[in-house]
C-alpha cells in the first residue's frame, strides 16, 4: 500500500469533515471558507510534489497517479479554490448549512480527482457517484422552487445515464472478463479481427459509455439537463459545473478510450461517433443560445458548445497514433484555458447578479459605466470563449484544431469555426449591452474584494494563456506524455 | 527590441496609460495620444528613410526580429519589412496620427475612445509587419474588437447594426482563413511567411491540394477589401463609423485585404494564375457595379464609402494581372487610396460637423461660406478621379499601363478597357457631388458655418501635401514597392 501517494485525496476528505463539524462550533462563517482553501491549497501543494514523478498505479491498479491524474488534479483544485472564492459573499444567502455547502464542495473535487485517476472501471463508478451526489444536493442549495427542480432533474438523468454508464461497463466485462482498463485493452488485441468485427456487444458497450459519459460533459443528446439546472443551481455551483465536471467528465473519457478502447478499428468507430458529435453539439448549443435572455442560461448553452469544440480534440485522439500527444494535450489545454475564462465570465456575473438580483441580459445595461472593471473582465472572457486573440480562447482553438487538421479532420474544423462566428453573435450581445446601453441607474454596482481577487486571477490567467501559451501547452503535453494505467 | 516592436507596441501602450493611467482630462487624453502616434509615425519614417534600396535587397525582409514565441506550434514572434510591406506600415503610422488630431473634437467618452483608436493602430501595423501566420492571424482578429467599439458607440445613424455586420462579415472570413492557415501550417509544415514565400509548394509534404488553400484564405481577404459580391459591409460600416475610424477603415484597414492577397499570391503563384480570370472579372464588376452605385448616392458620406468599392476594384484588377507593373501600380493605389480617401472622409466629416447635415439634396454654394474646406474638398475629389499631378493619377495610370500590358492573363486588354470605363463615372459623380455641395446658390442658413481651423488646416494640408507629392514624384514610393513586388513577380514566372 502507497498510502502516502493518496494524501492530497485524503486532505480533501479529512477537511471535508472538519468543516462541517467546525460549522456546529464557530459563529464567525468566514473561517469556513479559510479552511476549505487551506485544504485545497494542501492539497495542491502534495499533489504538486508528486509531478514529474513515474509512479506507479495503486490499490491493485484502481488508481493511477500519472502526470495526467496530476494535471487534472491541479486543475481541479485550483478550479475550487476559484469558487470558493466566488462563493464567499454568495453564501451569506443561505441562513443554514453553509458547512455543508464548503464541504460538498471540498467532496465532489475529492470525487472528480479520484475520477481523473481511475483506471478501473469500478473505481470511475464509484467516483463519478461521490461526484454525482455531492454536486446534486449543491444545486438545491437555493431551496426556491427553480433550484430544488433542478436538483431534481440532476439527480434523475444523473440515475439515469449511471445506470447506462453501467449497462456499457457490464458488456465491456462481459466481452473481455476485466474490469481494468489496461486488461481490457489486453484482451481486445488477443481478439482475432474478425471476431472484433463481429461483437456487437463490445461496440454497444462503448456506445453506452459515450453516452454516460457524454451526460457528464453535455454532448448533445444528452444536453437536456443543462440550461435548466445552469439556472435554477447558486450561481457559484453553476460555475463549478460548468467547468470542473466538465473536465472531469474529459479525462475519463480520454482514460477510457485511449487506454481501453486503443485497437485501432475500435478507435476509427469511436473517432467518428465523437466527430459527428462534436459537429451536432456544437452547433445546437451556438443556436440555441441565440435567443436566451437569461445570462446563466446563455452559459449553460455556451458550455454545450465548447464541449463540441473540445470533442473535436476526442475525434483527433482516435484517429491519432498512441504516441502522437497533440490530440491529448490540446485538450488539456483547451480545458484550462476554458476554466479560466469560464470562471472568469461566472465571478463577474456573480458580482453583477448578486447587487441587482438578476440573471437578466438586459439588466447588465450599461454595466461598462456602473462597475468598468467587472465589466471589463466579463468582455475579456467573452471574447476568449468567442475565440479571439489575444486571449486565452483563441490560442486553445488554434492547438486543438490545428491537430484536428493534421489528421485530415478538415471538415470538422470548418465546421467548427462557422460555428465561433455564430457563437460571436450572442457573446457580444452581452458586450453591447455593457458598454452601449445607457445605464437604467448611475448608481454603480461595487464589488467585494475576495471577488475582484478571484477575477483578476482568472483574467490574468486568460490573458496569460492568450498571449504566451508556449509553458502552458509544455505543461498540457507533458501530462499527456507520461501516461501509465 | 528593434524598430518594429517600439512602433508596434507604442500604440498599446499609449492605449494602457489613456485607459488606466493619465486620468480623466481630455487635453491630457488627447495630448497622450497624439504623442505616441506621433513618435510612432517619426519611427515609422526613420525605418523607411533607412530602409535599404538597392537592388540586392529586392526580396529581402529588413528590420527583422525573430523570437521563439511557441516553441511546440513552431510559431515566432517573427516580424519585418520588405518593400511591399513598409510603405502601407508607414500609412498606417501616418494616418494614425492624423486620426488622432481629427478626433479631437470627440467629447463622448474620451478616455476610451483614444485607447480604442490606439489599439487600432496597433492592430493594423501588425497585419503588415508580422512574418508569422499565426502572428499575422492574430492582429488580424484583434482588429475587430476595437472597431466594433469605435463603430457602435461613436458612430451615427444604424451604428450597432453596421458594426455588427462588420463584426460579422470579418470573422465569417477569418473563419476561412484560419481553416486555411491551419492547412497550409499543416502541408508545409511552416507557419513562416518567408519560407512558404520562397521555398513555395516545394515544402508540401502532404497530397493537399493547393487550390482550396488558396481560396480558403482569399476569401478572408475577398471580404475585407471588399471584393463583389462579399462588400455590403462596407457601405454600412464607412457610413456609420465615426470620421476616425471611417479614415483608418477606408484609409488602411481595407488595405490588409490587398495586402494580403499580394501575399497570399506569392505563396500559391500557379494557382493564382489559374484562377486570374475569375478575379480580374470580379474586379471589373466590382469598378463598373460600385462606380453606379456610387452614383446614385443622396448621402454625402454613403458615397464616398461607396466609391472605395469601385477603387478597390483597380486594386484587384492590378493584383491578378499579375503583371510586375501591374502589381506596382495596385499597391501604389492602395496606398494613393489611402490618402485621398482618408481626406475626403476628414472633409465630409468637417462638413458634417460643422454645417450638421449630410443630405447631399440639402446641401449647396458652400464655395462661399467655407473657402478652404472647398479647395481641399475639391483637391481630394480630382485625386479621387485620377487628375495629373495627384496620387490618383499616377496609381491609376501605372495600374492600367500594366494591367493591359501583362501576358498571365487571357483577355485582359478587354478587361483592363471596361475598368478604364471605371474613370469616366469617377469622374462624374465627384464632379457632380463638389457641385451639389460646394457650388449652385448661396444658402443663407449656411451663413454661420464655421471653416477650417487651425488644427485641421494641418492634418488637411499634410495630406495634400503628401497626394501632390506622391502624384509628382510617385518614384518615392515605386521605387520601395518595386523591391517588394520583383521577387513575387519572379515566382510567378514574369
Amino acid at each position: 500500500m502507497n498510502l502516502e501517494l493518496l494524501i492530497p485525496e485524503l486532505t480533501l476528505a479529512v477537511f471535508a469533515g472538519v468543516v462541517i463539524i467546525a460549522d456546529t462550533l464557530i459563529k464567525q462563517k468566514r473561517v469556513l471558507a479559510q479552511v476549505s482553501l487551506s485544504a485545497l491549497v494542501i492539497s495542491a501543494g502534495v499533489s504538486l510534489a508528486m509531478w514529474g514523478g513515474n509512479i506507479p498505479a495503486i490499490f491493485s491498479n484502481m488508481l493511477a497517479t500519472d502526470n495526467f491524474a496530476i494535471f487534472f488534479k491541479l486543475l481541479f483544485l485550483g478550479i475550487a479554490f476559484l469558487v470558493i472564492l466566488a462563493s464567499i459573499d454568495y453564501v451569506d444567502k443561505f441562513v443554514h448549512f453553509q458547512g455543508e455547502y464548503y464541504a460538498l464542495v471540498l467532496l465532489a473535487t475529492l470525487g472528480m480527482m479520484l475520477m481523473a485517476a481511475s483506471a478501473d472501471l469500478i473505481s470511475i463508478y464509484v467516483a463519478l457517484e461521490l461526484t454525482s451526489i455531492s454536486l446534486c444536493a449543491l444545486v438545491c442549495f437555493l431551496k426556491d422552487a427553480k433550484s430544488t427542480e433542478a436538483s431534481l432533474k440532476y439527480i434523475l438523468l444523473a440515475a439515469l445515464s449511471s445506470a447506462i454508464l453501467l449497462y456499457g461497463m457490464a458488456l465491456v466485462f462481459g466481452f473481455t472478463g476485466k474490469t481494468q482498463l489496461s486488461e481490457i485493452a489486453k484482451a481486445i488485441q488477443a481478439v482475432p479481427m474478425s471476431t472484433l468485427v463481429n461483437s456487437p456487444a463490445l461496440v454497444l458497450g462503448m456506445v453506452l459509455l459515450i453516452a454516460g459519459f457524454g451526460f457528464k460533459i453535455a454532448a448533445v443528446p444528452f444536453q437536456m439537463w443543462v440550461p435548466d439546472v445552469y439556472e435554477g443551481a447558486p450561481t457559484p455551483i453553476t460555475a463549478y459545473l460548468s467547468v470542473a465536471s466538465k473536465a472531469a467528465g474529459f479525462a475519463v473519457i480520454i482514460r477510457v478510450f485511449f487506454a481501453a478502447f486503443g485497437n485501432a478499428w475500435l478507435s476509427m468507430n469511436w473517432s467518428i461517433i465523437f466527430a459527428v458529435l462534436a459537429a451536432i453539439t456544437m452547433t445546437i448549443g451556438n443556436v440555441a443560445a441565440i435567443p436566451q435572455s437569461n445570462i446563466k442560461r446563455l452559459f449553460g448553452y455556451s458550455s454545450i458548445a465548447q464541449a463540441g469544440y473540445l470533442m473535436v480534440g476526442l475525434a483527433t485522439l482516435g484517429i491519432a497514433s498512441a504516441s502522437d500527444i497533440a490530440g491529448r494535450s490540446s485538450i488539456l489545454f483547451f480545458l484550462t484555458a476554458y476554466a479560466f475564462t469560464n470562471l472568469g465570465a461566472f465571478i463577474a456575473i456573480i458580482a453583477i447578479s448578486n447587487k441587482l438580483g438578476s440573471d437578466l441580459i438586459d439588466d447588465y445595461t450599461g454595466m461598462g459605466k456602473r462597475a468598468p472593471l467587472v465589466a471589463l473582465a466579463l468582455t475579456l472572457c467573452l471574447i476568449s470563449l468567442i475565440g479571439i486573440p489575444p486571449a486565452a480562447g483563441f490560442m486553445a482553438k488554434f492547438y486543438i484544431f490545428t491537430t484536428a487538421v493534421k489528421h485530415g479532420l478538415l471538415w470538422l474544423v470548418i465546421i467548427a469555426v462557422i460555428n465561433s462566428v455564430i457563437s460571436a453573435y450572442y457573446y457580444l450581445r452581452v458586450v453591447k449591452v455593457m458598454w452601449l446601453g445607457e445605464a437604467v441607474s448611475p448608481e454603480k454596482v461595487p464589488s467585494s474584494a475576495v471577488l475582484r481577487l478571484g477575477l483578476l486571477l482568472a483574467a490574468l490567467g486568460v490573458l496569460l494563456l492568450g498571449i504566451l501559451p508556449g509553458n502552458g501547452i509544455k505543461l498540457a503535453e507533458f501530462a499527456a506524455r507520461i501516461f501509465t494505467f | 527590441m528593434g524598430y518594429l516592436s517600439w512602433i508596434l507596441f507604442l500604440p498599446i501602450v499609449g492605449a494602457f496609460l489613456i485607459a488606466f493611467v493619465v486620468g480623466k482630462r481630455e487635453n491630457v487624453i488627447r495630448g497622450t495620444a497624439a504623442v505616441f502616434t506621433f513618435i510612432t509615425f517619426v519611427l515609422a519614417a526613420v525605418v523607411f528613410a533607412t530602409f535599404d534600396r538597392s537592388p540586392a535587397a529586392a526580396g529581402l525582409f529588413q528590420f527583422e526580429e525573430k523570437v521563439l514565441w511557441i516553441a511546440p506550434l513552431k510559431a515566432y514572434y517573427h516580424l519585418g519589412v520588405d518593400g511591399l510591406s513598409l510603405p502601407m506600415m508607414l500609412l498606417t503610422t501616418f494616418l494614425g496620427f492624423l486620426s488622432v488630431l481629427i478626433s479631437w473634437k470627440i467629447h463622448l467618452r474620451p478616455r476610451e475612445y483614444f485607447a480604442w483608436l490606439l489599439l487600432l493602430e496597433t492592430s493594423i501595423l501588425g497585419v503588415f509587419v508580422s512574418l508569422d501566420l499565426l502572428l499575422f492571424f492574430i492582429f488580424w482578429e484583434i482588429e475587430v474588437i476595437p472597431m466594433y467599439f469605435l463603430i457602435s458607440i461613436w458612430g451615427a445613424g444604424r451604428k450597432e447594426y453596421s458594426a455588427t455586420k462588420y463584426v460579422v462579415y470579418t470573422l465569417f472570413g477569418s473563419a476561412f482563413m484560419l481553416a486555411g492557415i491551419l492547412s497550409l501550417y499543416f502541408a508545409t509544415g511552416s507557419l513562416s511567411m518567408v519560407d512558404i514565400t520562397t521555398k513555395g509548394l516545394g515544402m508540401v509534404q502532404s497530397v493537399m491540394r493547393p487550390a482550396p488553400i488558396f481560396f480558403l484564405i482569399l476569401t478572408a481577404f475577398a471580404v475585407k477589401l471588399p471584393v463583389f459580391p462579399l462588400h455590403t459591409w462596407l457601405p454600412d460600416a464607412h457610413t456609420d463609423a465615426p470620421t476616425a475610424a471611417s479614415v483608418m477603415l477606408a484609409g488602411v484597414l481595407i488595405k490588409m485585404g490587398g495586402y494580403g492577397m499580394i501575399r497570399v499570391v506569392s505563396f500559391f503563384p500557379d494557382v493564382a494564375r489559374q484562377y486570374a480570370l475569375i478575379l480580374v472579372v470580379l474586379a471589373i464588376i466590382g469598378v463598373l457595379y460600385g462606380a453606379a452605385v456610387t452614383m446614385r448616392q443622396t448621402d454625402f458620406k454613403r458615397l464616398i464609402a461607396y466609391s472605395s468599392i469601385s477603387h478597390m476594384g483597380y486594386v484587384l484588377l492590378g493584383i491578378f494581372a499579375l503583371g510586375k507593373v501591374s502589381l506596382v501600380g495596385a499597391s501604389l493605389q492602395m496606398v494613393s487610396h489611402g490618402l485621398v480617401t482618408g481626406l475626403l472622409f476628414a472633409m465630409v466629416g468637417l462638413v458634417m460637423h460643422n454645417a450638421h447635415e449630410r443630405d447631399l439634396r440639402n446641401l449647396g454654394g458652400l464655395a462661399r461660406q467655407v473657402p478652404v474646406i472647398t479647395v481641399v474638398f475639391s483637391i481630394a475629389g480630382l485625386a479621387s478621379l485620377g487628375l495629373p499631378t495627384t496620387s490618383g493619377f499616377a496609381a491609376e495610370f501605372i495600374t492600367f499601363i500594366g494591367s493591359y500590358t501583362s501576358t498571365a492573363v487571357p483577355g485582359i486588354q478587354f478587361y483592363t478597357i471596361l475598368g478604364v470605363l471605371g474613370v469616366v463615372v469617377t469622374a462624374g459623380y465627384i464632379l457632380w457631388m463638389l457641385q451639389r455641395v460646394f457650388y449652385g446658390p448661396v444658402l443663407e442658413k449656411y451663413n454661420e458655418v464655421k471653416d477650417a481651423d487651425a488644427l485641421e488646416k494641418v492634418y488637411m494640408f499634410a495630406l495634400v501635401a503628401v497626394i501632390m507629392l506622391v502624384g509628382i514624384y510617385p518614384a518615392v514610393v515605386t521605387d520601395v514597392l518595386k523591391l517588394g513586388i520583383s521577387p513575387i513577380v519572379k515566382l510567378l514566372g514574369g
